[in-house]
């Protein structure tokens, strides 16, 4: 389980993140949501080491998750970051078995192969295994970047926007793996979203920020709702349901500055 | 291309280099027991071919580990100011100590090189905008703001013909004795391979290593020492050689992607073979004078390096 708790951090004189206390469940999707600056990649960031907290911590099975050692860490929790690597010329498979490296330090044993694998199996990237990452679309490199994710074999998975740049087609099919992963796998994964429709089809709890403070936080379905839609965009926000999915219609909404 | 293609390549270049000189060397000399020959030989020609090997080898990975850590196709020792501290190094040695005090030279050598391209690194790390052109702008401007420092204080001590020694790359002074700093180049070299995946990991970023459980800060500096020890034995025997390091590593990667542990050995044996072809070219064009090797190399090297920048931004960018 992770337990952030209090986390702040400060940028200058403004606090970006601010006191942010909120459990992540295991087994479940959660989307953080929120307008720009709201806070949530540099939460996200916060939680996975990347950045130091000003102060605050965070709990991963009850220990402050700066007193983890950093193999033992990357065994647990893995982040993926806006996927800005590719002037790499790196292969799919080679990229994947680096997602092995927190085990072995690069040396593959027969289990590491045998976790490359599965990964790429699951990505099904089998036919494109050899390709250089540069030559691939960017939905492809995505998936690579899943799969190495996949075979680093982490119970959380946390995700900084992996839908950027990508079109719906790709986008679909990159969230029903993050759901199958959860599914299929017990995996949990923590995920910075900016469409909130795919938030609410796709999550089970989601946790909203506003500059940096925390404003709601459960299921899907109790935040998904045009009061709290309001209370975090500042807008009205019609939610229609269809086939038993939440959709926010934000298209044409009145955007209420003093809300 | 394949690796024993490569090693059979230099193997028969060495054995080229071996033979060719102002001085005719058969080798039946060498057979038949040929005192003169055999002494030629021996402080001559096969340290010249061992200083070839390694500074060939070390400069060409020298390249491929800034490369890797920069993240930038184009820096190098030559374009990160690398080279340029290692100079104003043994200038400051030579203006503290004398100018015989070789085990200082080395020290000091070593210790600007090293600082020189933290520096860099740092400044490469400040600016926003890391243009695949821009950056190794940024280091040959800052390596000649060095290159003016070494230059103004050499031309106040009247030592500039001592310092512009060390700017032409070179092997002619190459004897027995005088080339044997070179072999540190050895085990910087084994520990670059050793370091190949870490380095690799590091070159996906702080955060993509991060991520991985790998110390960034650690393996960057690792990567520092030996891009310093390997440029400072090189410029303080043969001299500055430009480009090796820049435009080997980019051949590699074109042909077998990025992963260090799969280029390091064809980044070394290309570099070898380079290193070879453009000496030979420059004993045998003047025969029996004699070409610096640094302009051979930069001839040659700098068309490839331009035939890759025209031709490559795009895959630089990529």
């Amino acid at each position: 389980m992770i337990e952030i708790k209090g986390l702040t951090k400060i940028f200058g004189q403004k606090p970006v993140v601010d006191g942010v206390t909120v459990t992540i469940e295991p087994r479940t999707i959660t989307s953080f949501i929120g307008p720009n600056g709201a806070g949530k990649s540099t939460l996200l960031s916060m939680v996975s080491r990347l950045l130091d907290a000003d102060s605050g911590e965070v709990l991963l099975d009850r220990k402050d998750i700066r007193k983890w050692k950093s193999n033992e860490f990357a065994k647990r929790v893995s982040i993926l970051r806006q996927a800005n690597y590719i002037n790499v010329r790196l292969t799919v498979r080679e990229l994947v078995s680096f997602g092995r490296y927190p085990y072995s330090k690069g040396r593959l044993t027969e289990e590491d192969e045998w976790f490359v694998d599965q990964a790429i199996d699951y990505m099904n990237l089998r036919d494109m295994q050899d390709k250089f990452l540069d030559e691939l679309s960017g939905g492809q490199r995505q998936r690579a970047f899943i799969a190495m994710v996949i075979a680093q074999d982490t119970e959380y998975i946390l995700l900084d926007e992996p839908l950027n740049n990508l079109d719906m087609k790709h986008s679909v099919q990159i969230m029903k793996i993050l759901r199958r992963l959860v599914d299929e796998k017990g995996k949990t994964v923590v995920i910075v979203l900016h469409d909130i429709n795919f938030a609410s089809v796709y999550s089970d709890r989601i946790v909203a920020l506003k500059d940096g403070k925390l404003v709601k936080v459960g299921p899907t379905h109790e935040v998904i709702k045009t009061e709290s839609l309001r209370e975090i965009y500042d807008m009205h926000i019609p939610v229609q349901e269809q086939d038993g999915c939440r959709i926010c219609i934000y298209f044409n909404s009145q955007v209420n500055v003093h809300a | 291309m394949k690796l024993w293609m490569l090693i059979i390549l230099a193997i028969i270049l060495s054995f080229i280099s071996l033979f060719v000189g102002p001085i005719d060397i058969k080798v039946s000399d060498i057979l038949n027991g040929n005192t003169d020959q055999i002494e030629i030989f021996l402080i001559s020609r096969v340290p010249r071919l061992m200083a070839i090997i390694l500074a060939g080898a070390g400069m060409s990975i020298a390249g491929l580990i800034m490369q890797s850590l920069s993240r930038n196709k184009f820096v190098s020792p030559t374009t990160a100011g690398t080279l340029d501290a290692a100079r104003l190094g043994i200038l400051i040695s030579m203006l503290i100590f004398s100018h015989t005090a070789f085990i200082f030279k080395v020290i000091f050598s070593f210790a600007f090189a090293l600082i020189g391209t933290l520096v860099f690194m740092q400044i490469l790390d400040r600016i926003k905008f890391k243009d695949a052109i821009f950056v190794p702008l940024i280091g040959i401007m800052y390596g000649n703001i060095l290159g003016s420092i070494t230059t103004f204080f050499a031309y106040e001590a009247d030592l500039i013909q001592n310092i512009s020694s060390w700017l032409m790359g070179s092997f002619t002074l190459i004897i027995a004795g005088r080339y044997e700093l070179l072999y540190l180049s050895v085990p910087a070299v084994i520990l670059a391979y050793i370091y190949a995946n870490k380095f690799t990991v590091a070159g996906l970023g702080e955060e993509f290593a991060k991520n991985l459980g790998l110390s960034y800060r650690q393996v960057l500096n690792i990567g520092l020492i030996l891009v310093a020890l390997i440029s400072t034995t090189v410029v303080l025997t043969v001299g500055i050689i430009p480009f090796l390091g820049l435009v080997i590593p980019n051949i590699v990667s074109l042909y077998l992607g990025d992963h260090l542990r799969k280029t390091i050995p064809h980044t070394a044996v290309l570099g070898v073979v380079f290193l070879l072809v453009c000496d030979i070219a420059g004993r045998v064009i003047v025969h029996p004078y004699e070409i610096p090797v640094n302009v051979t190399v930069a001839v040659i090297g700098s068309a490839i390096f331009l035939t890759m920048l025209l031709r490559g931004r795009a895959y630089a960018k990529k």
